[in-house]
């Protein structure tokens, strides 16, 4: 019976359940869509990207970029963009510091230690992030003292209520010079490693590269940035009248959201650490160790390496979630993208879905860019192991 | 040859392997101890011993711990907001009956079970909204007078029964054979897992009146219910996916060569086991929306957190911003560490049943 026979086939059956889906999807687009064309018109609201060039008349107290309320509302998002950037960098970094620490003293063999870090992770993994946000901010920031009896940090950077006051350089040529020297010192490492790596190869023969790029990368430039700090004027904050003057002012916003954002991060990123390292087996450690490594060396030949592969990928997007979430800014309005752009911007020109679209498409770029880096990572550590 | 120490007792040398096995270790022990004693001495001073527990106003709360008291004032608005107080009992009774059929739905030997977790599923929600809001013979309570912890159990369950079908559905579609279907829901995915959620419940609250016909409203606090339910579809599409991936190639190819269809084989074979497998991911991806229910606060719905923030502006308890945090956070931390050790404890089982 051809009837039958023509919807039982695979491929027609294939071909129309796609079909149905794409008309299906494209009815549902284009009935909101034109819902939303009727909406706008009726409530009057423009549409189109010219708004970008307009004046913002909107101030914004926490800004790196000179940004001026008779700026356009370019230069808003992109002082936007640059806060996300700022705190999200910052608090990253503080992150992995605290997640590698607590993760590394969940795995050690002291009860008391790896039981506190436990407490610390279980604590901070289950509770909501805005809980943090808004503790640090209404609960611990604003119970700070007034800036006249300002907490003082070896008089030259002082926390108070209005925010964490710390100095600035004058000038930056020492500085550069100290950058210039840290990346010459840097290539210098990378050179000697290959050199080494290449001898030891060769002839059998060991060289300290640990030991050497400790000094030449550790030691060495946090001398030279101590150098360049002797050698500059700096800027140091003082009390006048009722508030500080000079130097640089990280605000109570940027205080709270950074100290919540790290510290929430960092226990998700300890039990990345744990399980990475745990991935590891036995065996492989006590092979090494019946090759006659010490523990220095079990832990960075053959746990590290092996660890790492392990580590990357989930603490990639736990960088990735730190960022989308340094978006509960808005909440304490802290000026990044979804308050200064969602939210001010928005209110002034009513331009919703541009808006919305823009914003979007931001945290759509960020997270393409880091998945592609995450891809590339794979790849090129694949073709190394096997 | 030195003689071998006498053994020590088993505890003892228990604490000693595991807290002073070496000078380094006792070092960090006793660091340890001092850290604890730091910390929690004034912390326990402050909840409990120096803590005020009697009274009903500011000024009952003399001593310098913690003023518990404002909590007990308080306390209904934390669990209800500003919902009517006549009318505290739908909730109450909605609760009950939650409860009630959870209890009875969790022991396994109750007959008919499948049958009575069907009924439950269809009538409840229904249930609720009509006791929450009311209409058809009860007083109709506006969703802006929902708030405290009744909020927030609302938003995760209610967005929890969005998401978790259209999860499934999205982890079918993506593994799906058919490159229009696969493509659709990897892009979906995608795209929700790829932004803030404080930016899904802008966009829910700014764009769903828009997208809309004029005149057909949508209410303030479904539209958040629905931009968490997608953005946590997204998420549960990959828990989903998960079990699915752990599924070996013989359970459907078998299903296949004995005849069944695409969707008796996803039914009867695939998602029984596939979602049993994934089951602790997805109680993880639900804890994960319990937590992020707190985000409605952008967009001006009073949660559990909401309220707490809203209490600190009352002129009649200035100051107990620390009171009101610590008893919020309280609730968040003891319903998702629960669920947590559910979740364990599921993965356990799921691990005794396969010998994995």
């Amino acid at each position: 019976m051809p009837v039958i026979r023509f919807w039982r086939d695979r491929k027609v059956r294939d071909v129309l359940w796609q079909a149905l889906a794409t008309v299906g999807l494209v009815v549902v687009v284009v009935f909101f869509v034109r819902n939303a064309s009727d909406n706008m018109v009726k409530a009057g609201i423009a549409s189109g990207f010219q708004f970008l060039w307009r004046d913002s008349g909107i101030e914004v107290p926490f800004n790196i970029t000179g940004y001026k309320p008779s700026d356009t509302i370019l230069a808003l998002l992109w002082t936007g963009i640059v806060n996300t950037i700022l705190v999200s960098a910052a608090a990253v970094v503080v992150a992995t510091v605290i997640g590698f620490t607590v993760g590394l003293m969940r795995l050690s063999h002291n009860w008391l230690l790896s039981t506190l870090a436990a407490v610390y992770i279980e604590f901070v993994r289950n509770i909501p992030l805005l809980f943090f946000v808004l503790f640090w901010y209404f609960g611990v920031l604003s119970a700070l003292p007034t800036p006249k009896e300002s907490y003082d940090f070896l008089g030259v950077a002082f926390l108070n209520r209005r925010g964490l006051w710390i100095p600035l350089p004058n000038e930056v040529t020492g500085f550069q010079f100290a950058l210039l020297a840290i990346v010459a010192l840097i290539v210098a490492q990378i050179g000697l490693a290959r050199w080494a790596k290449a001898r030891q190869a060769r002839t059998g023969q060991d060289f300290p590269t640990w030991m050497v790029g400790f000094v030449l990368c550790g030691l060495l430039p946090i001398a030279a940035l101590a150098v360049a700090g002797a050698a500059t004027s700096w800027d140091v904050p003082t009390l006048r009248g009722f508030n500080y003057r000079g130097g640089f002012v990280l605000v109570p916003e940027f205080v709270a959201l950074f100290m919540a954002l790290s510290t929430y991060t960092a226990g998700f990123i300890a039990e990345v650490v744990r399980g990475g390292i745990q991935s590891v087996r036995q065996g492989q450690i006590d092979a090494a160790r019946a090759l006659g490594l010490t523990p220095g060396r079990v832990v960075r030949l053959v746990v590290i390496p092996q660890a790492m592969p392990v580590i990357i990928p989930p603490i990639t997007s736990q960088y990735l979630n730190l960022i989308k979430n340094s978006s509960l800014g808005a909440a304490i309005a802290y000026p990044e993208i979804v308050a200064v752009f969602m939210g001010s911007a928005l209110v002034a020109t009513g331009q919703a879905i541009e808006i919305i679209a823009i914003t979007l498409g931001i945290y759509l770029t960020i997270g393409l860019a880091v998945s592609a880096f995450m891809n590339w990572y794979n790849a090129r550590h694949r073709l190394v192991t096997r | 040859m030195k003689a071998a120490r006498p053994p020590l007792p088993g505890w003892l040398a228990t604490l000693r392997q595991r807290l002073f096995a070496t000078p380094v270790d006792v070092a960090v022990s006793f660091l340890c101890v001092y850290v604890v004693w730091r910390i929690s001495l004034p912390l326990v001073d402050w909840l409990l011993v120096e803590a005020n527990w009697r009274g009903t106003s500011r000024e009952d709360c003399t001593s310098a711990g913690a003023c518990w008291v404002f909590i007990r004032a308080r306390f209904a608005q934390f669990m209800y907001g500003q919902y009517p107080v006549p009318e505290r009992w739908r909730v109450d009774l909605l609760g009950a009956l939650a409860v009630c059929a959870a209890a009875a739905l969790s022991w396994r030997r109750l007959p008919r079970r499948r049958e009575a977790a069907i009924a439950a599923l269809v009538i409840l929600p229904p249930l609720g909204i009509w006791l929450l809001s009311g209409g058809l013979g009860l007083g109709i309570v506006e969703t802006r007078e929902w708030g405290g912890l009744t909020l927030t159990l609302f938003l995760a369950i209610y967005a929890g029964l969005i998401a978790i079908p259209l999860g499934i559905l999205l982890a079918l579609g993506r593994r799906s054979r058919l490159p229009m279907i696969r493509f659709a829901s990897i892009v979906f995915i995608e795209f929700w897992r790829g932004v803030p959620i404080i930016t899904v419940i802008f966009l829910a609250s700014l764009l769903l009146p828009l997208i809309m016909p004029t005149g057909f409203n949508v209410d303030r606090l479904a539209r958040a219910v629905i931009g968490l339910a997608f953005v946590i579809a997204a998420y549960m599409a990959e828990a989903v996916r998960g079990g699915l991936q752990a599924l070996p190639d013989g359970q459907v190819e078998a299903a296949q060569a004995l005849g069944l269809g695409y969707w008796r084989i996803t039914r009867l074979i695939v998602l029984p086991q596939a979602l049993r497998i994934a089951l602790p991911a997805m109680t993880n991806e639900f804890i994960a929306l319990f937590k992020n229910t707190t985000l409605v606060l952008i967009v001006s719905i009073f949660d559990l957190l909401g309220i707490a923030q809203a209490a600190l502006a009352d002129p009649a308890w200035v100051g107990m911003n620390m009171e009101a945090y610590v008893f919020a956070g309280a609730i968040y931390w003891f319903a998702c560490f629960g669920l947590s050790q559910w979740s364990r404890l599921q993965e356990k089982r799921l691990q005794a049943a396969y010998g994995r």
